[in-house]
Order: C-alpha cells, then sequence, then structure tokens
C-alpha cells in the first residue's frame, strides 16, 4: 500500500473523471485537472469564485463548477482548453446543478425549488421544469442514462415526472400515494422506480416504468419511518434502513421482505461474526492487503457495542440506519446505525447474516464499497484508513504530515486506488495487487 | 406405691377437660377398689385400735363372736367359725380364730397383690394416656400452625387480589390515558397536516408570483454564454419534439420494458426449470428412500437378494416417476404435485416416526445421562449388594483365620491378640468408669443435701412438737374436766389436727414437692423452701415418697388441680431433661435416695 504526496483542495470537491484518468481537483476558485497515474497537471482552469460544487460529464470530456453563491455554472472542456461556457441563472439563485447523463445538458435547480432549468450545450437551448419538489432526492437518472425521474409538488399533492432525457421529453406523469415524498431510486436495471415517504410514515412504492404501481411496502406505522433506501446492483434487493435501527431486505418478484438486519447492541451467539475493534495502535503495512490476515483486535463474544440515546425532543433524531450500500458484486450490504455512529456493520446477502462488526474510536464518517472487489473503506476523521475485505481488515495510518485527517474518501473505477480527502488537503493510496508485483 | 397415688390424679387432669374425666371414669373402679380396700384397713386398724375400748368387752365377746362369723360369712369365708373356747368363758377357740386370721390375711395379700397389679397396670395405661395426650397436644399445636398458615395465605391472597385490583384499575386508566394521546395526537397530525397544506398553498402562491415577477422582469443576467455549441454525445443531431418522436419513445419504453420482463421471464424459466429438476431428483430420492424402508419396517432383513428385488423395484418406480413427470409437465402439473405431496406426506410421517424413535432414544439416553435410569439403579445396587456380600464372606474369612491363628498359634501370638481386643475394651470401660464416677459423685452430694433437709426437718418437727405440747397443754388448761381425755388425747386430737393442717398440708406438699422436682432433673436438692408452716413426720415422709398418703386420695378431688400442675410441671422437667440425659439416672437416684432412707 503506497500513499502519494498530499494536495490541497477545498470544499472536499475532488473527483476523479468517470473514464478514471484524470483527477479534478477545485482549490478554491481554480480548478486543478491531474493525470491520475502521473499526478502532474494537465490543465488548470480558474473561476469567477469560489468553487461549491464541481462535477464531470459521464463522457469525462467536460467539468461543471457551480458557484451557488453567484448563482453562476462555469463549464470547461478538457479537450479544448480555451473552450467556455457561462450560464448565470441570475436572480433567480441556484442551489443545485448538475449534468444531464449524455453530457450535453446542465440541469439546475433554482433558489426556492421554483424550477428546474435544463440547459443544452448543444443548442444553447433552455427548457424549465416546474414545480421540482423541495426534498433530498427529488430528481434520479436511471443507469442507462435514458430516463430521469423527477419528484414534483402540486396542489399539495406528489407527482413523480418520468422524462426521456434524449430530448427532455415527458413520458410519465403520474400521481403516488404519498404524504410527504422524501425520495425516489431507479433500479440499476433502470425498470423499477423506488419512491419512499418521509420519515413520518414509513410507506415505500415501487413504480414500473410505465408508471403502473407495481407493490406497497409498509414496516410499521405510527413511528418514524424510512431512512435510507438501496437497490443491490443486481435489482434484486431493495435494502430499506429505517429509524428502527432495522435494515429490511425486499426481493424483486414479490416485493414482500425477505428478511430483516437488526443492529443488536450486543452481540453475542451469532456464528460467523467477526467484530474488529480498532485499537489506537495502528499497523503500517506495506503488504498484500486481501491476503492479510486481520491484524485487529477480533473480540471474543459477546459483546457490547456503545450505544448513544438520542435526544427524543430534537427533530432528526440521531438513530437509525442512515447508510446503506451493496459492494459491487452485491455479496455484501454496510450499515451504519446511527446511534452507534462508531460501528460499520457488514452482512452477507447469501446467507443473510451478520458477517462483520467494524467498532472504531470515532464516529464513521464515511464507508464505500471497492468497484471492483468486495472491500470497504472507511474513515473516521483521524489520520487512518480502515479497509475490511471478508479475509479481515486492517487500518493503516496516512503517512502524511501536519495531522492529516479523513474526512472523506473515494475509490477509484478501477479499485487500485484511493482517494482520501482531508480538510483542506487530499492524497491518494494505492492498492498494490499481485498482477503489479508480478 | 405413693408415687403412684400422687400421679393418678395428675394423669387425669392432664390435658383437657373432656380427657381428663374420661380418665376419671376410667380409673374409678380402681380408685373405689383402692378406696375400699383403704377404708377396711383404715376400718380394720381402727377396729385393732378400738377393739380394747370399744368393739370387744368380756361383757360382749359372743356378740362380737357371732359378729366376726357374720362379717366372714358375707366375705365368703362362712367354713371357717370362730367359736368361743367354751360357751360363756371369755376365750376363743384358737384354732378357728387364727384359721379367720390367716384367710383374712391370704385375702388381704390377694387384694394387696391385685392392687399392686392393677396400679400399674393404670401406670401403663396413665403412660399411654400421656403419651396420647401428648401426641394430642402435639396435634393440636400442628393443626393450630397450619390454621394459622391458611389464615396467613389467606391474608397473603387477598393483598394479591387487591394488588391485582389497583394494578387493573392502574391499567385501565393507563389504557384511557393511550387512547386519550392517540386521540390528541390524532387531532394534532389533522391539524398539522391542514396547517401545512395550508403553508404549503401559500408558498406556491408565493412561488409562483416570484416566478411570474422574475419573468416579468426579463432577467438580463439569465443566460447561457457559450464559446461554441457541442455537438451531441453520440454524434446525432438534434432533432424537433414531434408526435413521431414521442411515439418512438413510448416505443422505447414499452421495448425496455418488455425486454425487462423477458429478462425476468427468462431467469423466471431458468429457475422453474432448476426448480423442477430439484423436484424430480427429490421425488427420485424420496422413492429411493421410501422404497427400501417399507421392507426394513415389516422387520425383514435386507440380505442381498432382497436389496436386488429393491433396487429393481426403485429402478421401476424411478422410470414412473420420471414418466409421469414428463407427462406433467406438458399435462398433468397438479398430479406430479399430488404425488409429490404424497410422497412428501409419507416421507414426514417416516420422518416423524424415525424422529419420535430417535427422540425416545435420546430421551433414554438424556435420562440415563440426568437421573440414574431404575436399570442402572437397580444394576448398581445390584452391583452393591454384591460387594457387601464380597466384604461380608472376606470378613468371615478373616475371623475364621483369626479364630484360626487364636487356636493353632502359640499363646503369645494369642495373647497379642486378646490385648489388642481387650485394650478396647478396656477403653470402653474405663470411659464407662468414668461416667459411673461423676453419677456417683453426683449422687453423694445428693445424699448429702438429702440427710441435711432431713435434719432440718427433723429439727423443724421437734420445733412444732415443742409447739404443739405448748398448744396442747393450753388447751388442756382451758379445757374443763377429764372427760374423754383419752378420746381427745389420741384420736380425736389428732383427727383436729389432721383437719386443722389439711390446707396446709396442701401448700406445704406442693411447697416441697416444687424444690424435689427440680432435684429430679439436677441432681442436686436445694434446700427446701423455708415454709411458714412446721409440717408433720408423715408430711415429711409423704413429700419424700416413703409411705403412702392416705390424705392425698382424700383430697385430691379438690387439691388436684394445685398439685398437678406443680407435679406435671416437674415431670414434663423430668421428661426434657431425661430426654438430654439418660433417663435411668434419675430412677436411679430415687432409688437410691430410698435406699439411703429406709
Amino acid at each position: 500500500m503506497n500513499f502519494s504526496e498530499v494536495f490541497k483542495q477545498s470544499n472536499q470537491l475532488c473527483k476523479v473523471s468517470p473514464d478514471g484518468k484524470y483527477l479534478a481537483t477545485c482549490v478554491q476558485y481554480r480548478l486543478v485537472v491531474r493525470d491520475v497515474s502521473t499526478l502532474q497537471i494537465l490543465q488548470l482552469y480558474t473561476c469567477l469564485d469560489q468553487i461549491s460544487h464541481m462535477d464531470w460529464s459521464s463522457d469525462s470530456l467536460f467539468i461543471l463548477c457551480a458557484m451557488y453563491k453567484r448563482g453562476l455554472v462555469q463549464v470547461w472542456s478538457l479537450e479544448q482548453p480555451d473552450w467556455h461556457c457561462k450560464i448565470d441563472e441570475g436572480s433567480i439563485g441556484l442551489v443545485s446543478s448538475r449534468w444531464s447523463p449524455d453530457g450535453r445538458h446542465i440541469l439546475n435547480t433554482t433558489e426556492f425549488h421554483l424550477r428546474v432549468t435544463v440547459w443544452s450545450l448543444c443548442t444553447k437551448a433552455v427548457s424549465y421544469i416546474k414545480y421540482p419538489k423541495a426534498c433530498s432526492k427529488g430528481i434520479d437518472f436511471s443507469r442507462d442514462g435514458c430516463y430521469m425521474a423527477l419528484a414534483e409538488r402540486r396542489d399539495c399533492k406528489d407527482y413523480v415526472s418520468v422524462f426521456v432525457c434524449d430530448d427532455w421529453h415527458l413520458l410519465r406523469h403520474f400521481e403516488t400515494e404519498t404524504q410527504d415524498l422524501a425520495g425516489l431510486e431507479w433500479s440499476p436495471n433502470g425498470c423499477v422506480l423506488a419512491v419512499w415517504d418521509s420519515c413520518l410514515e414509513y410507506k415505500v412504492l415501487l413504480y414500473s416504468l410505465d408508471g403502473r404501481l407495481l407493490s406497497t411496502y409498509s414496516a410499521y406505522e405510527w413511528s418514524l419511518g424510512v431512512k435510507s433506501v438501496t437497490w443491490s446492483p443486481s435489482s434484486q434487493f431493495l435494502a430499506i434502513g429505517s429509524y428502527d435501527e432495522k435494515v429490511r431486505i425486499l426481493n424483486h418478484i414479490t416485493w414482500k421482505k425477505i428478511t430483516q438486519f437488526e443492529h443488536p447492541s450486543t452481540i453475542n451467539n451469532t456464528k460467523a461474526v467477526s467484530v474488529c475493534k480498532r485499537s489506537s495502535i495502528c499497523l503500517i503495512t506495506y503488504c498484500q492487503f486481501l491476503l492479510l490476515p486481520a491484524p485487529d483486535e477480533i473480540c471474543p463474544l459477546p459483546v457490547q457495542i456503545p450505544v448513544v440515546k438520542p435526544d427524543p425532543d430534537r427533530a432528526n433524531p440521531k438513530i437509525g440506519i442512515s447508510s446503506l450500500a451493496f459492494s459491487a458484486d452485491g455479496r455484501y450490504l454496510a450499515t451504519k446505525n446511527d446511534n452507534m455512529a462508531s460501528v460499520a456493520w457488514v452482512w452477507d446477502m447469501q446467507k443473510m447474516n451478520l458477517v462483520a462488526v467494524l467498532e472504531h474510536t470515532s464516529a464513521v464518517k464515511c464507508f464505500q464499497w471497492d468497484p471492483k472487489h468486495p472491500r470497504l473503506a472507511l474513515c473516521t476523521g483521524n489520520a487512518k484508513l480502515y479497509l475490511w475485505s471478508p479475509a479481515g481488515c486492517v487500518s493503516v495510518q496516512v503517512p502524511a504530515e501536519g495531522g492529516f485527517q479523513v474526512q472523506s474518501l473515494s475509490w477509484h473505477c478501477t479499485g487500485d486506488s484511493l482517494i482520501l480527502l482531508g480538510k483542506e488537503q487530499l492524497c491518494l493510496c494505492y492498492m498494490e495487487t499481485e498482477q503489479e508485483d508480478k | 406405691m405413693g408415687e403412684w397415688w400422687t400421679t393418678v390424679p395428675i394423669e387425669s387432669s392432664l390435658g383437657n377437660f373432656d380427657i381428663s374425666s374420661i380418665s376419671h371414669a376410667t380409673m374409678s373402679p380402681s380408685k373405689q377398689n383402692n378406696l375400699l380396700s383403704m377404708y377396711s384397713s383404715l376400718s380394720l386398724s381402727k377396729s385393732s385400735y378400738s377393739v380394747i375400748s370399744a368393739f370387744c368387752t368380756e361383757d360382749n365377746i359372743p356378740q362380737c363372736i357371732s359378729y366376726i362369723n357374720q362379717e366372714l360369712a358375707s366375705l365368703g369365708l362362712s367354713s371357717t367359725c370362730i367359736e368361743a373356747s367354751s360357751p360363756g368363758a371369755a376365750g376363743l377357740n384358737p384354732v378357728p380364730a387364727l384359721n379367720a386370721t390367716y384367710e383374712l390375711l391370704q385375702i388381704h395379700r390377694r387384694t394387696m397383690c391385685s392392687l399392686e397389679e392393677l396400679e400399674r397396670e393404670q401406670l401403663k395405661k396413665s403412660s399411654t394416656l400421656e403419651h396420647v395426650q401428648m401426641n394430642n397436644s402435639r396435634l393440636k399445636d400442628q393443626l393450630e400452625l397450619s390454621i394459622r398458615e391458611k389464615s396467613g395465605l389467606h391474608e397473603m391472597e387477598r393483598q394479591l387480589q387487591l394488588k391485582i385490583k389497583t394494578l387493573q384499575s392502574c391499567l385501565k386508566t393507563e389504557k384511557d390515558e393511550v387512547q386519550k394521546l392517540q386521540n390528541i395526537i390524532a387531532s394534532r397530525a389533522s391539524q398539522y397536516s391542514h396547517d401545512a397544506k395550508r403553508k404549503e398553498r401559500e408558498t406556491a402562491k408565493l412561488k409562483e408570483r416570484l416566478s411570474q415577477l422574475l419573468v416579468d422582469r426579463k432577467d438580463k443576467k439569465l443566460a447561457i454564454d457559450v464559446l461554441n455549441c457541442l455537438g451531441r454525445s453520440d454524434g446525432k443531431r438534434s432533432h424537433w419534439k414531434t408526435a413521431k418522436a414521442a411515439a418512438s419513445h413510448e416505443g422505447e419504453m414499452y421495448k425496455s420494458l418488455l425486454s425487462d420482463y423477458e429478462a425476468s421471464q427468462r431467469s423466471l424459466m431458468l429457475e422453474n426449470a432448476e426448480l423442477k429438476k430439484v423436484l424430480q431428483q427429490m421425488k427420485k430420492e424420496m422413492i429411493h428412500v421410501l422404497s427400501p424402508r417399507q421392507p426394513s419396517i415389516r422387520g425383514a432383513t435386507a440380505d442381498d437378494s432382497q436389496e436386488q428385488a429393491d433396487s429393481d423395484l426403485e429402478d421401476r418406480a424411478g422410470d414412473s416417476s420420471r414418466g409421469s413427470l414428463d407427462k406433467s409437465c406438458e399435462h398433468a402439473r397438479e398430479q406430479l404435485t399430488n404425488s409429490i405431496r404424497q410422497q412428501w406426506r409419507k416421507l414426514r410421517n417416516h420422518m416423524e416416526r424415525l424422529d419420535s424413535q430417535a427422540s425416545q432414544v435420546q430421551n433414554q439416553l438424556e435420562s440415563n445421562k440426568d437421573v440414574i435410569s431404575r436399570e442402572t439403579h437397580e444394576d448398581e445396587m445390584e452391583r452393591m449388594r454384591r460387594e457387601v456380600q464380597q466384604c461380608k464372606e472376606f470378613i468371615d474369612a478373616q475371623q475364621q483365620l483369626l479364630q484360626q491363628l487364636n487356636t493353632s498359634f502359640d499363646d503369645e501370638t494369642a495373647a497379642l491378640l486378646n490385648d489388642c481386643y481387650t485394650l478396647e475394651e478396656k477403653e470402653r470401660l474405663k470411659e464407662e468408669w468414668r461416667l459411673f464416677e461423676e453419677q456417683k459423685r453426683n449422687f453423694e452430694r445428693e445424699r448429702t443435701n438429702f440427710t441435711e433437709a432431713a435434719i432440718r426437718l427433723g429439727r423443724e418437727k421437734k420445733a412444732f412438737e415443742e409447739d404443739r405440747a405448748s398448744w396442747l397443754k393450753n388447751q388442756f388448761l382451758n379445757m374443763t374436766p377429764f372427760t374423754d381425755r383419752r378420746r381427745c388425747s389420741s384420736s380425736d386430737g389428732q383427727s383436729a389436727l389432721s383437719i386443722r393442717s389439711e390446707p396446709e398440708m396442701r401448700m406445704s406438699s406442693s411447697k416441697v414437692q416444687l424444690p424435689k422436682s427440680s432435684t429430679y432433673t439436677s441432681f442436686s436438692t436445694p434446700k427446701p423452701a423455708p415454709s411458714a408452716t412446721v409440717p408433720s413426720t408423715t408430711e415429711l415422709y409423704r413429700t419424700l415418697r416413703l409411705i403412702p398418703d392416705p390424705s392425698s386420695t382424700r383430697h385430691s378431688s379438690h387439691g388436684r388441680w394445685h398439685e398437678s400442675s406443680t407435679i406435671e410441671d416437674g415431670e414434663s422437667q423430668v421428661k426434657a431433661k431425661s430426654r438430654l440425659r439418660c433417663g435411668d439416672l434419675s430412677i436411679f437416684s430415687l432409688g437410691e435416695d430410698e435406699n439411703s432412707l429406709t
């Protein structure tokens, strides 16, 4: 395992291009594009203001830089450094900006969610979509980039509009049976749209592409409901994390619950569970991660997990499953329960049981699965990178001066390297593979 | 004897009332008998006393003789007849008189014997009675205890019921509370949703207005500034929005949906086929499992030929199943599922049977493990018995050997062995000797105490005599002429004295008996409580139980309760004590007391 030198970045804006060749980072109002392999600066762009959002187009040719305060979006071309594009939303404001899947359109959401403006880079045409719903996940593009689902709110009712991304043709528009729609997500095969209600009501609705309601699922009433929803990569499972500290897995045929994963505070008789307690002692390893045995402490069962009791008087209580992530092969599911913030749970989706409980000294900030291998990278806001694989787990000290604290991380699309983001810095972590050794 | 006399009323007054009355009833004949005999003896003695003065005088010898003859005849001694030695002469024919006396003595002895026997019997009965009463009292205690327990349980139950009631009321109030809260929540929720809707409408209106305003203002800034337009990512030119395009989009959508459904159908088909395969295999295996079982269940042993036949049968069954399955694929799915179900049922029954058998075996094993089963227990017992037998045999053999050794070996070894035996014996004897010595010391101490008490009593008696003498003198001096001097001095005076001293006697007897009972138990006679009245010799003797107390029977009817209570205490103490020490010690001490005094 190797680490690159440390680079500056701001706002944790740092992304690898979808083709995996370039690394774009924002430093204040500058955008720096590097070659991932050599880390040499390829291009340097200067924006009009401090960049608050940055994104690659799907074809890795353009980079979008949004300056929400100014209501501005600037687009840069990697091939033609001279080419530039500036979109000004004007006094209506800007809260969110994103690429359309084709990489030729930009969707800006204005302040107060007045409308979504679709700018075409091909024709300079602009189109408006009115009444977008102000919710956590109101827009979702299908994986193949054909369709866009947009949550809308009209006359105190929730609607979903399905657009064809090709020409922004409104394909379907239907009302959903939700009180207050909180989010929607396409299944990876693009045929089923999962829609869930706000946390006041446990309700998950499944719509077909043509707007038919396939199924409704509700686990319980009255109590706070859905907190997070994720599809498995095969579209076979829908994992729903809720405020009752459970993950429920629905199948794709009957849309009924297959199983539920509870997150108990005491782990005792579960057979194949390894609980890894990340001690403060750090191990620097330059050897094969995948072949490593677990150097971390494996606790004898039963294990008591520290639980923080949420304040019942405050809104959005810190309890329940806030993050869910399937591994790339869909074999494992990683979860995080908010009132056990220092613990990450790994579940086996074949055996439908708990595989590992990764307990850390501080709260887990972020975790992400390797896009190629079944291995999980975690960070807890300290100078260490934690990795888990079925073979074991390891913690690695980031060998950077000046107290590099890993706040966030993201995998390179090949799974060979990992981008670690500190508060003002970033560094790359290279996983050495066997092929490289040979 | 005096002892028994005192115990009679004790027994009768023990326990509760009716029992005492019963005992009284049962005892009455003997008492009567005793009384009779006593009376007779008394009268006899009286008569013997007064024969000199009253009964027979020189003048009335024949009358006396006739009277005595009459009496004798009434006693059934008609054969002997006292005659005067010579009619008219004042003398008796000695032979019949002596015979009559002898007869009378015989009768007297016999009655005494029977009396003794009766008394013994009575003692026995009284002891059984006592035992029964004890039992009774114990049972009564138990009953009382259980009644108390029952009442306690009742109380507890009542309390629990009360608790339940309060809890139920609590539950009810809680339920009401919950209902109320739910209502509140519902009302608040509806209010909230209503408000939210109102706010949302307002917001929507505002948004509308805002966008209108923004559009109206013709925001100049709202613009896109692109150096040169880009080509589409797919390289095609953009096309107009037409109905055709819309239709094509629809088509695309349905196409993708269709493909998805096709894919899912394909996967389902695959799965179905897979499941069918599994089903088929399952069926085959079930047949395989079931068919060879049947003979074994029937109890036939599986030899080679049998197995051959079985395999044939199985093959046939498999073929048939395959055929049926193939058919089922085309036509009769029902049939297949039914057959599978049947097979499954069979299998399940079989499994259940096996399971129950297994569980039985398991249970047996477990029972073997946990509680020693009867068999093993008996086995163990048998083994132990055998062992004991062996040991006994071994010991017998050893003893025989020892005897042989004793006889056959020289005297020295025999002596040694004897020594070995006697040493133990000696030890035991020594221990006993020590005990005996201790007892002896106790008795000695007691005897000294007793003699001291006797001396004191003698002294007191002397004083009393002196007192009496002075009193008599006074009486004498106060009295007028010397008529009935003799009677007054002998019989009347005595009777008057006895009458006068009766309550005192009762008092004193009880007072003396109380400490005596303690001597009984503690082997040390404390000084008798200094009584205000001076007891007489007879009283002393009575208290020492050396002579029977004639008065005790007389005043037993009224003084019984008092006496018995004290003596009962004493007895119970004796009982309690004798339970601690050995019982024969106390008896022994009594005997020695008697010995020492008589």
